[in-house]
Parts: C-alpha cells; sequence; structure tokens
C-alpha cells in the first residue's frame, strides 16, 4: 500500500516544485509593487535600500576591519544611492550574492539594486534587469612570470594557464586563444583561493582573469614583483549596477546617481568643496547641485549635495578604494573621464 | 601440596620496555616506526614553524569581533555578554544541582573562557590577541561566574524543578536579549554573523528539529492512514533533497510565493530551513530507536492500562530516545557543520564572515590563517559537543543493561 502511494505523493509534490520554478518570469517580480507604487517609493516607505554586493572582493566589497562596515567601491555606489533616495548614506542593508543567487536576486527584486562586479551582457540586460552605466571597466588580462621574457599572447603557445572554471574568463580564454590559432593548455580551479596559489607555486606558466583581479592578487604572491601583467586585453568586462526590470522611474535614479559621480569629478566638486559650490556662478554646477530642482527623476533638490558629501566624486571613490596609497594601486586606464581619455561621460544634467 | 597465594603479574612496565614491544619488536616494526616517527616529526617542524614564525595571526587578532558576532554592534555588546553570564550561571548552578553530565559541561565552559582570556594575555609568540580589557573581564567574569554559581547552587541548593524552568526561561531571554525587545533597541538579524551566527542557527536547529523529528517517527509508525502517509512523505522528500537546495528554496523561492510585501527574516528562512531538514533525519534516527523496543513493552503498558499516549511518552519513549543517543549527537555535530551553507546564502556566519574578512587590504593573502582558525573553531565546538554525548550516555547507563 504505501510503496504504491510514494510516487503519487512524489510526482505531485514534484510537479507543485516544476510549477512554482516556473514563476520565476521575470516579468512577474513578487514584492515590486507594480506600476503605480514603484520602487522608489518603497525604498522610502521602507526606509533603507536593499544593496546586494559580493561582499568578499578585495577593493570591491568587504567588511572593514575597524568599523567592521561594509566597504569598498561598490559598498560606496550602494551608499551614493541610499543619500540621492534617502538623504542618509548608511541607510543600506547589504546582501551578500553569490555568483549564483545574484540573478535571481535581481529578477524577483529581493534587492532594490545590484551592485555586485557584474558584467554587462545582452542576456542579462533582457533577463535580468536594466544595467545602470559602467561604473568599472575591467578586461581580462594574462599575468606571467617577468624572468620567462613573455611579451603578448603569441608567446604562450604550448603554455599552461591556470584559470577559474565556469567563468566568462574561461570560455572568452578559449574563444581569443583559438581564433588566433594558438595551442594551449589550461589547469582548471573553483575557488580563487586555489587559482593564484597554484600560479606561485609554479604549476602554470601564466593566469589569467579580470585585471583587477590580477593587479590586487598580485600584492598576495611570494615576490609581486616577478609577475608582470600582459598590455593584451582579451574581453571587455564592463561592471555596473543593475536595477529590477520594469521600473523606469527607479532605474533612472540609480542610472543618475552614477552620471552625478561622473559629472561631479568633471565639474571639480568634492566632497570637501560642495558645500561652497551650492549656488554656484557656473550653471552647470548650479544645476548639478539642486538650483533648477531635480528635473523630473523624483528625488529632493538638493540630492546631488547629498551624495558627494556622502561619497564623494567618482574620482574620490576610485582613488579612496582602489587607487595610490591602497594596496591594489590600480591604473585609472578606461575609468578616466572623456577629457581625459578615459569612457566616463555623463550626458547633460539640465532640463 | 600448599595452595600458595601468588601476587598478580606485574602489567607495569618501564617506558623503554614499553616502546620496545610496542614499536621496535622486528625489523619491520622498527622501520614503520621510523617512517612514521619522521613524517610526524616532519609535518610538526613544517607546520609549527608556519604557525610560530610564518603565520600572520594578527589578521585573526584584528578581527576577532567580526569572527565572534559578525556586525553586531558595539554599543550594544553588553547584551551578549549579559546572555552570556546568565548561561553561565545556570550551567554552574546545574552542575551543583544535576551533577555529572552538567559538571563536565561547567568545567569545559569555564575552562574555555578562561583559556580564551590567557590567548590574550601577551606570550613568547607576541600578543596573539590584542588586549582589550572588555573582553579579559568579560571572559574571566564569566569563568567566575560559572564556579560562583556552582558555590551557591551546592549551598542553596534549588529545586531542579526550577532550573528546569529556568533553562526553558533562557531561551525567549536570548531571543529579546540578542534581537531586542521594548525598550532594548533591535538589532536586525542582518547585523548578526560569525560565531554568533553559527551557534543560534545550531541551537536553534538542534532545539525545534528533536521535538519535530520525534513526532515525525511516531507519525510514521502511526496507526492513522493520513497521519503515516504524510510523515513518510516528508521524511522521504526532505531525505531526497540537499540542505543546499532547501536554503535556496527559502532563500529565493519563498519570497516569490508569498503576497507582496510579506517577508520573513532572513536568518528566521536559514533557521527553518536547517530545522526542517534535520527533523526528518532526527525521526528516521528515532524510528530505529522505536522499532528496537519489543512488543512485550507496549504489550506490559497496555496491560497495566496505559493508553497510548502514556505508554509512549513513560515505558517506550524514554527507552528509545536513551539508545539513539550516538545517532543523534552525530547527526547534531553534523547539523552545526553544515550550518557553514547558510554563507551560499549571503548570511556570514563563521565560514562567511571568514571570506569576507579575507577580501580586507589588510588581510589579503591571509587565507591559511583564517581557515585554519575557523576550523580550529568548529574542532572545539564539535569536540565539545561528542564529549557531552559521551557523558549523557554513560549518565544514562547505556550499554550497561
Amino acid at each position: 500500500m504505501r510503496s504504491n502511494l510514494m510516487p503519487v505523493v512524489g510526482i505531485t509534490v514534484l510537479a507543485l516544485v516544476v510549477a512554482a520554478c516556473g514563476e520565476t518570469a521575470p516579468s512577474q517580480p513578487a514584492g515590486s509593487p507594480g506600476a503605480e507604487g514603484g520602487r522608489l517609493d518603497l525604498v522610502r516607505e521602507r526606509g533603507q535600500l536593499i544593496c546586494g554586493v559580493n561582499g568578499a572582493l578585495p577593493g570591491f566589497s568587504f567588511l572593514d576591519q575597524a568599523t567592521n562596515e561594509m566597504s569598498g567601491f561598490d559598498a560606496d555606489f550602494c551608499r551614493a544611492v541610499a543619500a540621492a533616495v534617502l538623504g542618509d548614506p548608511e541607510a543600506v542593508e547589504f546582501r551578500n550574492l553569490t555568483t549564483d543567487t545574484r540573478g535571481p536576486a535581481i529578477q524577483t527584486g529581493e534587492v532594490d539594486v545590484l551592485i555586485r562586479n557584474t558584467t554587462w551582457t545582452v542576456a542579462r540586460d533582457t533577463s535580468w534587469g536594466l544595467f545602470a552605466p559602467t561604473t568599472f571597466y575591467d578586461g581580462q588580462g594574462v599575468m606571467v612570470r617577468a624572468a620567462d621574457g613573455i611579451a603578448s599572447l603569441e608567446d604562450l603557445a604550448d603554455a599552461t594557464i591556470c584559470v577559474q572554471t565556469g567563468t566568462t574568463t574561461e570560455l572568452n580564454l578559449a574563444d581569443v586563444f583559438d581564433a588566433r590559432g594558438i595551442p594551449f593548455e589550461t589547469e582548471t580551479f573553483s575557488e580563487i583561493e586555489q587559482t593564484y596559489p597554484a600560479y606561485d607555486e609554479g604549476t602554470c606558466d601564466a593566469v589569467t582573469s579580470d585585471r583587477s583581479q590580477l593587479v590586487a592578487t598580485r600584492t598576495t604572491l611570494a615576490n609581486p614583483d616577478d609577475h608582470v601583467i600582459l598590455d593584451e586585453v582579451l574581453s571587455k568586462e564592463p561592471l555596473g549596477p543593475v536595477a529590477p526590470l520594469g521600473d523606469d522611474q527607479w532605474f533612472n535614479v540609480v542610472k543618475w546617481v552614477v552620471f552625478a559621480t561622473f559629472q561631479a569629478e568633471e565639474s571639480g566638486i568634492t566632497s570637501s568643496n560642495v558645500q561652497d559650490m551650492v549656488g554656484s556662478e557656473d550653471p552647470v554646477i548650479a544645476r548639478l547641485l539642486g538650483g533648477e530642482g531635480d528635473l523630473g527623476l523624483g528625488l529632493e533638490a538638493d540630492w546631488v549635495v547629498d551624495v558627494i558629501s556622502a561619497v564623494g566624486n567618482y574620482g574620490e571613490i576610485y582613488d579612496r578604494n582602489l587607487g595610490p596609497g591602497t594596496p591594489f594601486e590600480l591604473e585609472r586606464g578606461l575609468n578616466s573621464l572623456w577629457t581625459d581619455g578615459g569612457l566616463l561621460y555623463a550626458p547633460p544634467y539640465r532640463s | 601440596m600448599s595452595i600458595e597465594t601468588m601476587a598478580p603479574p606485574s602489567t607495569a612496565v618501564t617506558p623503554l620496555e614499553w616502546m620496545r614491544r610496542n614499536l621496535f619488536s622486528s625489523i619491520a616494526s622498527s622501520l614503520t616506526t621510523g617512517l612514521i616517527g619522521g613524517l610526524l616529526i616532519w609535518l610538526a617542524v613544517n607546520v609549527g614553524g608556519w604557525a610560530i614564525g610564518e603565520a600572520r595571526w594578527e589578521v585573526v587578532g584584528n578581527n576577532l569581533r567580526l569572527f565572534l558576532v559578525g556586525q553586531y554592534p558595539a554599543t550594544e555588546a553588553w547584551r551578549l555578554w549579559l546572555n552570556l553570564a546568565v548561561l553561565s550561571v545556570m550551567t554552574g548552578l546545574s552542575a551543583a544541582v544535576f551533577g555529572s553530565t552538567t559538571r563536565t559541561l561547567a568545567v569545559s565552559t569555564s575552562a574555555l573562557q578562561l583559556l580564551l582570556a590567557l590567548l590574550i594575555v601577551p606570550s613568547p609568540l607576541g600578543t596573539l590577541i590584542p588586549p582589550t580589557t572588555s573582553l579579559v573581564l568579560g571572559l574571566l567574569g564569566n569563568a567566575a561566574g560559572v564556579w560562583a554559581a556552582f558555590v551557591a547552587g551546592r549551598l542553596l541548593g534549588p529545586p531542579r524543578r526550577w532550573l528546569m524552568i529556568g533553562w526553558l526561561l533562557t531561551i525567549p531571554l536570548t531571543f529579546v536579549l540578542v534581537s531586542g525587545f521594548g525598550p532594548l533597541p533591535e538589532v536586525r538579524s542582518t547585523l548578526w554573523g560569525g560565531l554568533l551566527l553559527t551557534v543560534l542557527l545550531a541551537a536553534v536547529g538542534i532545539v525545534l528539529s528533536f521535538p519535530l523529528g520525534v513526532l515525525l517517527a511516531l507519525g510514521r509508525r502511526s496507526g492513522l492512514p493520513a497521519v503515516r502517509v504524510l510523515s513518510t512523505a516528508y521524511i522521504e522528500i526532505i531525505r531526497g533533497v540537499p540542505l543546499v537546495t532547501i536554503l535556496f528554496m527559502a532563500d529565493i523561492m519563498l519570497p516569490l510565493l508569498l503576497p507582496g510585501e510579506f517577508r520573513i527574516d532572513r536568518v528566521a528562512r536559514a533557521m527553518g530551513g536547517i530545522t526542517l531538514f534535520s527533523a526528518a533525519y532526527v525521526a528516521e534516527n528515532v524510528r530505529g530507536g522505536l522499532q528496537a523496543i519489543p512488543m512485550g513493552q507496549y504489550e506490559a503498558a497496555h496491560a497495566l492500562g496505559l493508553g497510548s499516549l502514556a505508554t509512549n511518552l513513560f515505558v517506550v519513549l524514554p527507552q528509545a530516545l536513551r539508545s539513539v543517543i550516538p545517532a543523534n549527537v552525530g547527526l547534531f555535530i553534523s547539523l552545526l557543520k553544515d550550518t557553514t551553507l547558510v554563507t551560499i546564502v549571503g548570511l556570514l556566519e563563521l565560514l562567511g564572515i571568514g571570506r569576507a574578512i579575507l577580501a580586507q587590504p589588510q588581510s589579503l593573502g591571509a587565507h591559511l590563517e583564517v581557515y585554519v582558525f575557523i576550523a580550529a573553531a568548529f574542532f572545539v565546538l564539535c569536540y565539545a559537543m561528542s564529549q557531552a554525548s559521551y557523558r549523557l550516555e554513560r549518565t544514562m547507563g547505556l550499554g550497561s543493561r
């Protein structure tokens, strides 16, 4: 009797589970309160921004040793959004997400915004959420031992390359090397904690990952100066905030918070001088700091003042977390203002 | 022929004789001893050399607060100390009144706290943990509290019933102190972390899954078809799914199924997932114990006029549960270690907080130190649990009847 019943019960439950899975379709995000409410009102009502971060990525999001608060480049952008919406940069609940949970978290609206070193791709843009302007232009690079005299990818013919499995990095490596007809072998690892020690101990001739990660982890190798990162870039990795699909007002808020940090740097507004700049003679600065209202975003007129006083302009955020004085000492490179040959370009903030 | 009384043959041997007999009895044995001994010495030199010379233990010391309580606000930390003090006093009182197992518990808790306090005192290796007076005072105060309560318990001899009620009251008290209630400001569960979260998840999982598991085990053997089928279905389905899946479901799927803005706290969701998962395994352990009870016991109980509730409560379960202590403790030890899985749903228990700490600019590359520390912490917890289980078995006379 019991043995006859079990499969029936099992199949029924399985069917229920499958049916429930079907509801993850992004068109019906639970917790997103429909068109009339809007996430902006939801966040205000809650009094707190829920921001999805990595939580364990050097330079981008980690728990600070002195303050025990979430810190880093990504965490600062979470604070910037909170400052713009709620006027309080500390009104953020950080939600640590893995590579597997970040997609569902933004699709279901569990987080208000996802700022977790997520590469902007077409599939993610259409099925995960809307990508705000890129805050960090990364690219895949290759690190080799300086003594090996390797200068280009062609010199890596028949070399063994350490790579993390299950990443776009692994796919990009095959794409580029196959396209150029360079024979190579890979040694794959599942964790970052295994990859770099293996390279350090000579298991492979080279290691590949995002250039920012290579620079950051080079400082942890036995003799950091013995290693160089090749100039060649294997792929484009634009990393930026993601807002849930289907809420234009909220997406605009996230987008313009990022633009405001760009524009502030371009206009020379910093966290220390922003208060003096309010009511400036320069019409561009005056408008940015609330001279003509919020121009339709649905925020307080002086929201940019709140953002810049809280976290500073883009250059300040970058320097504080990744620039000189940090162990990473990352060059600005593509992450410079367009006026300095970089890619950071904010559209005009005007009516 | 007279009978002489002879002394029993001496079994005492000198250490040299012992070694000759056990380690170097033949050439092969001497070779094995040499090989394994050499390996052990080589390991000890290398590991010890690393631990004393190279390891950057300051990673642990500087982040001790994060490791212990996560982002729990410093201004509210006194509540955790108070909670710990209450638990220490209860342990001391119980040791005085109940004796045996609880006394071991009291000795080990106070010893552990003294040991931790000693680690803070400067040693030849340098200070392993930066000396913070509050930490030293708190630990020493707690260790003293255990023994003060023990002495007080000896002198006053409070009734056992009071102590049982006291222990039951510590559960809501812990909840009130940790999360805040009434005049105490709320500390959101998102700020709980480190050892605090690990212990809370494990404790809640153990305390709740045990009764649930017992009910399920009884249900699976019930004469009522509906109860039996439902219990069996629950047990088999949960046992057929990995814990990771259940945690993912609780974290990601549950909000989809709940209406609108109705949210359940994420830590509560993880606790629920762990409890539901563990209950199915407890149920099967307990069922094993139930099956070992001979029918004669039921029949005797019925003959005495006991109903089925009384039969189960007073005759069957006491025997069944006692015989499955080792299996259940094994399960609870693995539950404690399984709490590390909540790190994949973004909760910062001991392992998760370790990963967040490793991303600090000051801690880059200190993987070994952080993971060795976390492993040691888990070892201490699990070893304490298994020792407590041995004591419990001995007290209850398991295996001696």
